[in-house]
């Protein structure tokens, strides 16, 4: 970094047009992931509410805080928010909106128009949601199993499933632009080999948000129809069955936990190649295996159903190719290893969030072995071995990653630098308050305590005061970030051009932040990514 | 605005590309009109996609429920108006010449051609809506629609056909009234002269969209309608 | 691919109404397989039937013969994505009563 004073850049994509008009019109894809990034905040805090009310039921084995039909809304409603509104458009529709146009060297995406119809569809399905949450909550789990959700619950389940619908739709349209984008408007001399591994993540996660999205929207129709329109679908009583549900469910809602993983271990790559300062190993390998997960992901969906009577032999078949998805990743977690071997490793706060991630994500990756296990699986289902696995990799995974990929880009997106002490300690108050929240849960599961319960037996306890207080470190660790990441707004140091010395489009085209149209000339690409060891990095 | 280039308004031909520097429909962050009409048809179909796997939703609790109950199936579908299934059918057929025609006319410069079809096609596809309506207004009369109405003297499976039925010919139907509409759109800028053999995009991803709703009927007509024909009656 | 360029061809009108009567030729037969007994056979050929003339209309109304190969990759997929769903869960169903449990 150099320490000669820099001057702020004037216009800026945040300095012209202005007014509140000129940002809820805008056509740029700058702006709109940041509109984006202040309405999923919105709701990541709203999600966390509801996690800070199931942690405060859960510090006593009785249910004496909330009534067991609340505490049911609670865990629901943290799901349905967290998943929908918070994580799948997370990194795609915030980071993913405002560098891929940059890093295929574009001066926007291809749909331009578009893109801000996806953001207005996103508030429209979250509106709908509080609506939801305002009008009685949900209390079916955010699986909407029927024949509960179509029957039986007396909460707003139709609203919900039109919030979870409309939020889809957006995602659909996030995903379809980043497609036609990454094919059709690469800059000169950039091949598909010479593109940063976040693209390639980028697109694998767009792949999956076209071919899976629909059919949750079509669920969720379909549930919505036999609810509210009294159309039997899978009413067992007029012969329907509740599991074609459940296989109409999870052939989205599982891939969807691609689309959650996979932008966040692209940015991953990022942070490890500007971090080690080499190109990564096996760039090729990783680029694959971001299709190969995206691919294999919509052939493991039966491991939701292990104990619903589905046939053994369907579970053998989703099984085996359960494991096999966990390759790709494993050869990713290797090579982000092998990159920063013999790296010359730069210790600024993005390398604590990709440390964490890289730990969280593995305990994560290998718990869902485990439950791919079809004899284990009928032991660990339903209890909270399956929420430790999941939030590891959600939480310790994805969020991560996210707050990772935030950092290492806040100078390019915003022009300011946060404070790096603040920044470190973050890092590791989420790292900790998160182990400590979810490990117990490993063990709570394994000890027999079923998930979605508001009581338990006694000798739970400790581990669950554990996991609370943990909860709560977690969440000091969250609201530090958001506290110095708004402060340096206005009072950050102003950031060079290029803070971390990195290479990629981004970082040596662009200025901090960028103007509107990106670039300031035409791009051609003349060197693969990563090309640390063939030019002179300049710094600032 | 009119368009300048010679065209061809039969026959077959490769048309002329556009030169000029910096067409007033292209978009800035396009570098041309071809990678303009090109990011457009690749996103239409990759929206289409999505559209398949909308339906295919559909389909698949068909599948299921036809492989349990194949009587209640056929039973379900004797009750449909081959008829009017199959006028319908015919209707989108000839709505789908007509929407080719329309691109075909944009292609070659012809405004006349452009709004002949387009009106066909609207007239086309609004045929097909109220042939729609008379077949539910039939289900109506006959005890048909679940949850309403069902006749509880038949088996309960023939329940989930109907179910079915409404739903996928009602999603169906659905996208038909945003056709037209998106149609009603074409046909007034066609009226005005916005599209010519440099600039067509609109028309052609319009008719992509209006090509894939006829698909779908290619699907829901001998799959909803033909399976009990054999067993004589096919008109309710 | 990134510069894959689709020459922008004009379908003569006689192609598109030879497609057009081809379409309602084979609605009439795929009406007249449904009223005679096939048996195993009804199913296959109507959708057989079906399957074609939605390949008529991709291929010739939609353009998709002319488009570029990555299109045609995109309308491929599609379809077979579709397969996945209904091999994978269909086998689900099927599989069911291979192993003798009790009660099923």
């Amino acid at each position: 970094m150099t320490t000669a004073p820099v001057q702020e850049p004037r216009n800026s994509y945040l300095d012209a047009p202005h007014g509140i008009a000129s940002w809820l019109l805008t056509k740029d894809h700058k702006r709109i992931a940041m509109l984006y990034l202040i309405s999923i905040t919105i709701f990541f805090a709203i999600g966390g509410l509801f996690a800070l009310g199931i942690r405060l039921e859960l510090l006593t084995p009785k249910g004496d805080l909330v009534p067991g039909d609340t505490y049911n809304k609670l865990f629901t409603l943290h799901g349905v928010i967290m998943i929908f509104f918070f994580l799948i458009p997370s990194i795609p529709a915030t980071l993913g909106n405002f560098f891929v146009p940059i890093m295929v060297g574009a001066k926007d995406l291809a749909f331009p128009r578009i893109n801000l119809l996806s953001w207005y569809l996103y508030v429209i399905g979250g509106i709908i949601a509080l609506a939801a949450v305002a009008g009685g909550g949900l209390d079916t789990g955010w699986t909407f199993y029927t024949p509960y959700s179509t029957q039986a619950s007396q909460t707003s389940v139709t609203l919900a499933a039109m919030a979870a619908f409309t939020a889809g739709f957006s995602s659909i349209l996030t995903g379809f632009n980043f497609i036609v984008t990454i094919h059709r408007m690469r800059a000169p001399g950039l091949t598909w080999f010479r593109l940063p591994l976040f693209i390639w993540a980028q697109y694998a996660t767009s792949l999956v948000m076209i071919l899976g999205t629909p059919v949750i929207a079509i669920t969720l129709t379909l549930l919505m129809a036999e609810r509210s329109l009294g159309f039997p679908i899978f009413d067992p009583k007029i012969g329907g069955d509740p599991v074609l549900f459940q296989h109409l469910f999870w052939f989205y809602s599982h891939p969807a936990v691609y689309i959650m993983i996979l932008p966040g271990m692209g940015v991953v790559s990022e942070l490890v190649a500007s971090i080690s300062r080499k190109q990564i190993f096996g760039y090729a390998f990783v680029a694959f295996s971001s299709l190969a997960i995206a691919i294999l992901g919509f052939l493991v969906w039966g491991h939701h159903l292990f104990v619903s009577s589905q046939s053994i032999y369907a579970g053998l078949v989703f099984s085996i190719i359960t494991m096999l998805v966990a390759v790709p990743s494993a050869v990713k977690t290797f090579n982000w290893a092998a990159t920063m071997y013999k790296g010359a490793i730069t210790w600024e706060s993005p390398t604590y969030w990709v440390i964490g991630f890289m730990g969280l994500f593995l305990i994560g990756g290998l718990t869902g072995l485990f439950l791919a296990t079809l004899g284990l699986d009928i032991h660990l289902t339903d209890t909270y071995f399956v929420v430790a696995h999941f939030h590891y990799i959600m939480v310790g995974g994805a969020i991560m990653a996210f707050l990772g990929g935030l950092h290492f880009w806040w100078p390019k997106m915003t022009g300011r630098m946060y404070p790096e002490p603040l920044a470190k300690a973050s890092a590791i108050l989420v790292f900790v308050g998160f182990n400590l929240t979810f490990f117990p849960q490993f063990l709570l599961g394994y000890l027999g305590m079923p998930r979605r319960y508001h009581e338990y037996p006694p000798e739970f306890q400790v581990l669950n005061v554990a996991s609370t207080g943990g909860a709560t470190i977690l969440g000091l660790g969250y609201g530090l970030c958001l506290v110095y990441l708004l402060w340096s707004l206005k009072k950050g140091q102003i950031a060079p051009a290029n803070p971390w010395g990195a290479k990629g489009l981004e970082w040596e085209k662009t200025q901090s932040p960028p103007t509107t149209f990106n670039f300031d000339e035409d791009v051609i690409v003349t060197e693969p990514a990563y090309n640390y060891a063939g030019t002179k990095v300049h710094h600032g | 605005m009119a368009d300048v280039h010679a065209s061809t308004a039969a026959g077959t031909g490769v048309v002329a590309h556009d030169v000029h520097a910096h067409h007033p429909r292209q978009q800035h962050h396009f570098y041309s009109m071809d990678q303009q009409l090109e990011a457009s048809t690749l996103g239409m179909w990759v929206f289409l996609v999505t559209e398949i796997m909308f339906f295919g939703g559909l389909f698949m609790a068909y599948l299921l429920y036809r492989y349990w109950y194949p009587e209640a199936w056929a039973a379900g579908s004797n009750h449909l108006n081959v008829l009017m299934g199959g006028l319908n059918t015919a209707v989108l057929i000839c709505s789908s010449l007509t929407m080719a025609l329309a691109v075909r006319s944009a292609q070659v410069g012809s405004r006349m051609g452009q709004v002949v079809n387009l009106i066909l096609t609207i007239l086309l596809g609004a045929t097909f809506l109220v042939v729609k309506y008379f077949e539910y207004a039939e289900k109506f009369k006959h005890h048909l629609v679940p949850g309403v109405n069902f006749d509880p003297a038949l088996p309960r499976p023939e329940q989930l056909f109907f179910s079915l039925y409404f739903i996928m010919t009602g999603i169906h139907a659905l996208h038909m009234v945003i056709g037209i509409g998106i149609m009603l759109v074409m046909l007034v800028w066609a009226a005005r002269g916005r599209f010519g053999p440099s600039y067509y995009g609109p028309v052609e991803v319009s008719g992509l969209y209006w090509h894939f709703v006829d698909i779908v009927w290619i699907f829901l007509f001998p799959l909803l309608y033909l399976l009990g024909a054999h067993l004589g009656h096919g008109g309710a | 691919m990134d510069n894959a360029h689709a020459p922008h061809v004009v379908t003569p009108i006689r192609t598109y109404i030879t497609i057009f009567v081809m379409l309602l030729i084979f609605t009439g037969v795929t009406y007249w397989v449904a009223l005679h007994d096939f048996g195993a056979l009804n199913t296959p050929i109507a959708l057989g039937v079906a399957i074609f003339k939605a390949s008529l209309v991709v291929i010739y109304f939609m353009g998709v013969r002319y488009n570029t190969p990555l299109t045609k990759v995109v309308v491929v997929s599609g379809f077979f994505w579709l397969l996945i769903m209904f091999v994978l869960t269909m086998g689900d169903y099927v599989s069911r009563s291979w192993l003798g449990v009790p009660g099923r």
